[in-house]
């Protein structure tokens, strides 16, 4: 056992508590300081020496943001796309998970070995030829176009997600089902599914976040203001009055909340998605 | 069973996982797989996407790409940018995560710190973008407090002056991506088997020894499968960079993704653009062969 108490021991306890300090200052100064600017004037912000805390808090960023039709707009394009998105995605998967998890075919192999080495694709190169495509077929601007676009980056993650899902759960459950004359499908729907539902609440977390957060194909696949999501809006507001930085700071917190939300509700299903892949 | 149901009921079986997979692969086959072949196929041709009848260019793209200095510079920066930020991801995360894992702090006090690091994780880059942007204004408080301090004598424009500007989106991207490694290795932390360090007591090992000798190797496979996926995906970057810099000031943060986007949608290049991105696509499935090797061969 370690010797408790002697002063050396005291010192590196010591030490220990101030690097966890730093470390919290290092992590949580930048999303403090965005939050505190939200709630100041605009003036304020720049304010010499700056104010820590804001010093006339105001609510008028927020006012400005949920004021303004246009900007409410952008957010219910994000709600409605990445939930859009989140459904397909979760039904789509789920069915190529269960094929995955359950059956051995030829070519299971190889491809699981594609869908892997889909998820490492650069959004940028897709990005010439989808552009093309959504024009050629008069779906510019539209949420045809950024729904079917997302659906191909978060369906790879999707099916590796919910087919480890799958694979913890006992095959025992869906064979009673066969021995009684059930069709496969027939153990999917009434067998399966009730107990998937962790692995189906992390694959859809992880869809909601990779859409809500998408910039690149919104930036390029959508034009006019009605079509613009929360990132792309954000990014607006910063060419348009370049010093009205409390209201892009209150617009950036209320563009974060729904993960932040999500994150602390459901934390187990939040990290289980977001390291997906990773650690296997 | 009669042996009719059950050659039925094979057949069956023997369907049905493609039948489970074939939305997928049609959606994968459809819109991944045909945009790839077509993008290497606009990267031959002169004007694509905007002439009906292109016609075949050869290899002309691709010269122009190799023999534009802004190519190479901005491969430079994505090089410069990426290893940075996951040598920095990976350093930052494993000592968090060794604090964390410390049996020094109170359990309250670790899962609320836990919490609090991952903060930066939350965010999507273009609002990390904007959040740096407001602390790094030449007013910003991160230039009034270096001055106050004496370490800067004057106002530094960290995102408008070419020499700082590449470092700047660096360190907001490191800033912005160490959580992953953190989680990962203090999941793999928790997975090593307690006996090892008792063993080591017994032998009389010191706290640095411990962490050189059983620590680290036993994290090697997380901490080589972080950094090859950290590495394709910040190689990917986009936003931050688009937001904060937009690949300025003359070049400067420019890196393969801005330099291929701003071919194609501003100066309507698409071939030119397609070329670049075919590179692009070439480096990352070269990465990721490796990355899928690697996962094999554990």
């Amino acid at each position: 056992m370690r010797k408790r108490h002697s002063p050396k021991d005291r010192l590196i306890t010591v030490a220990l508590h101030v690097a966890l300090a730093a470390g919290l200052f290092f992590a949580a100064f930048p999303i403090y300081w965005m939050l505190s600017s939200s709630f100041k004037s605009n003036t304020e912000i720049f304010a010499l020496p700056p104010t820590v805390l804001p010093k006339a808090f105001t609510l008028e960023a927020y006012a400005a943001i949920l004021g303004d039709p246009v900007k409410l707009r952008f957010f219910f394009n994000s709600y409605f796309v990445a939930g859009a998105v989140t459904v397909l995605t979760v039904l789509i998967a789920l069915l190529a998970a269960y094929g995955f998890s359950r059956f051995n075919f030829r070519g299971k192999g190889s491809l699981n070995t594609l869908i892997i080495s889909t998820q490492t694709i650069p959004p940028i190169t897709l990005l010439i030829p989808f552009f093309g495509l959504v024009v050629s077929y008069g779906i510019f601007d539209t949420y045809v176009a950024l729904i079917l676009t997302y659906l191909v980056f978060t369906l790879p993650y999707a099916i590796l997600l919910m087919t480890g899902y799958l694979n913890t759960l006992p095959r025992d459950l869906d064979e009673a089902v066969a021995v009684d004359g059930g069709s496969s499908w027939t153990a999917l729907w009434r067998v399966i599914v009730p107990i998937s539902l962790p692995g189906i609440v992390a694959t859809s977390v992880y869809t909601f976040l990779l859409c809500w957060n998408e910039f690149l194909f919104a930036l390029t696949l959508t034009k006019s203001a009605s079509m613009r999501t929360v990132p792309i809006g954000i990014q607006l507001l910063m060419g348009q009055h370049a010093f009205e930085w409390n209201q892009m700071m209150a617009m950036s917190v209320l563009g974060s909340l729904p993960l932040l939300l999500i994150y602390l509700v459901a934390q187990r299903f939040f990290l289980a998605g977001m390291t997906a892949g990773s650690v296997k | 069973m009669t042996r009719q149901k059950r050659s039925r009921h094979r057949l069956k079986r023997a369907v049905a996982p493609y039948l489970y997979l074939s939305p997928s692969l049609l959606i994968i086959g459809l819109l991944m797989l045909l945009p790839m072949v077509t993008v290497i196929g606009y990267s031959f041709q002169n004007s694509a996407v905007l002439r009906r009848d292109p016609s075949f260019a050869g290899l002309k793209h691709y010269q122009a790409i190799f023999n534009d200095p802004v190519f190479w510079a901005s491969l430079w920066h994505t090089l410069y940018f990426t290893c940075m930020s996951v040598v920095f991801h990976m350093t930052i995360g494993m000592i968090f995560a060794l604090m964390l894992n410390s049996d020094r702090i109170n359990p309250t006090l670790r899962n609320i710190l836990r919490v609090l690091y991952i903060l930066p994780w939350l965010f999507t880059a273009v609002i990390i973008a904007v959040i740096w942007r407001l602390l790094l204004e030449p007013n910003g408080v991160v230039n009034s407090v270096l001055m106050q301090m004496g370490i800067i004598g004057s106002k530094v424009e960290w995102f408008s002056s070419p020499e700082t500007a590449l470092h700047a989106v660096t360190f907001a991207n490191i800033w912005a991506g160490y959580p992953l490694f953190m989680v990962s290795l203090l999941a793999g932390l928790q997975g090593i088997p307690k006996d090892f360090y008792e063993a080591a007591d017994i032998d009389g090992a010191k706290a640095y020894q411990k962490l050189i000798f059983i620590t680290i190797p036993q994290l090697m496979p997380i901490i080589i499968s972080i950094s090859l996926l950290d590495f394709i995906w910040t190689m990917q970057v986009f936003p931050l960079i688009w937001i904060t810099t937009g690949g300025g000031p003359i070049y400067s943060t420019e890196v393969l993704s801005t330099y291929t986007y701003k071919l194609a949608f501003s100066s309507y290049n698409l071939s030119q653009a397609s070329a670049s991105a075919v590179v692009i696509l070439l480096i990352s499935l070269g990465l990721t062969l490796f990355y899928i090797r690697y996962q094999k061969a554990r």
